[in-house]
């Protein structure tokens, strides 16, 4: 499987104290655990078990996953912005691996 | 109608099958008992959060799903956390939110597997202690946790 890889949509600029919307996607196949191969044995869980979306290192959302997530799990939510930054996003796999996404925000 | 061996065979066979894949659906009991380890044994009260889900599901393997909670979202009085409970599907427990004032709004979208018709639940958590419970049922015509 090709390594996943985030989308991220994030609006170029915003005024101060804005509430914006950010969307969010990474192709993962979020493997549920409950899935059986041809020969009856389980396919082992693998999915991404934790989403943060940190602005300059202050946590702004994050989420707990289960294997009911959809595959590819995408997130829509709020972000509210007072100076321009970074956006900094990470995924983390049952593997251990981390994916991580950093998107910039011009606020006039 | 008369069953020949091999129909009676066949049937047999199929139905072991299914028994076979059926998987262990989370009870009601599993997903009360979730609730309480959220919610610390407070009962939730109604208002506040609002879930959206569809109706009828075509397909249990996303099923779009958006939840909000009124807040004003400061740093005196905002939403700390949210969680899904789907109570028809292998394991309740879907997805745990962590919101912060400066999520500026409470309120996120993602998609979800159901594996069958049933109720989705949704719990929000205030900073000071709160909790608020919306339920939704959802019709899903092919369900999304295949065998």
């Amino acid at each position: 499987m090709a390594a996943p890889k985030p989308r991220v949509k994030v609006p170029k600029s915003a005024s101060a104290g804005e509430v914006i919307t950010i969307k969010t996607l990474i192709s993962h196949k979020m493997e549920s655990g409950q899935r059986k191969d041809k020969q009856g044995n389980v396919i082992p869980r693998k999915i991404i078990n934790k989403f943060t979306c940190e602005f300059e290192g202050k946590p702004v959302f994050s989420c707990d996953l289960e294997p009911a997530i959809s595959a590819n799990p995408y997130f829509e939510f709020n972000a509210k912005v007072m100076e321009s930054g970074t956006f900094k996003f990470t995924w983390v796999d049952d593997s251990g691996d981390v994916y991580t996404h950093e998107q910039g925000i011009e606020v006039k | 109608m008369q069953v020949t061996r091999r129909q009676a065979l066949g049937l047999s066979a199929g139905a072991a099958a299914f028994m076979a894949f059926a998987p262990a659906f989370a009870d009601e009991a599993a997903t009360e008992k979730m609730l309480k380890e959220f919610t610390g044994g407070k009962s939730p009260g109604s208002g506040k959060i609002s879930l959206k889900a569809p109706e009828i599901a075509e397909n249990g393997n996303t099923v779009p799903i958006t939840v909000s909670v009124e807040s004003d979202m400061t740093e005196s009085s905002y939403v700390e956390s949210v969680t899904l409970l789907a109570d028809g599907n292998p394991n309740p427990g879907v997805a745990t939110f962590h919101f912060s004032p400066m999520s500026g709004e409470a309120s996120a979208t993602t998609r979800m597997r159901l594996a069958g018709t049933q109720n989705v639940i949704a719990v929000a958590k205030m900073n000071d202690g709160s909790v608020f419970m919306d339920k939704k049922q959802v019709k899903v015509t092919i369900g999304g946790c295949g065998g």
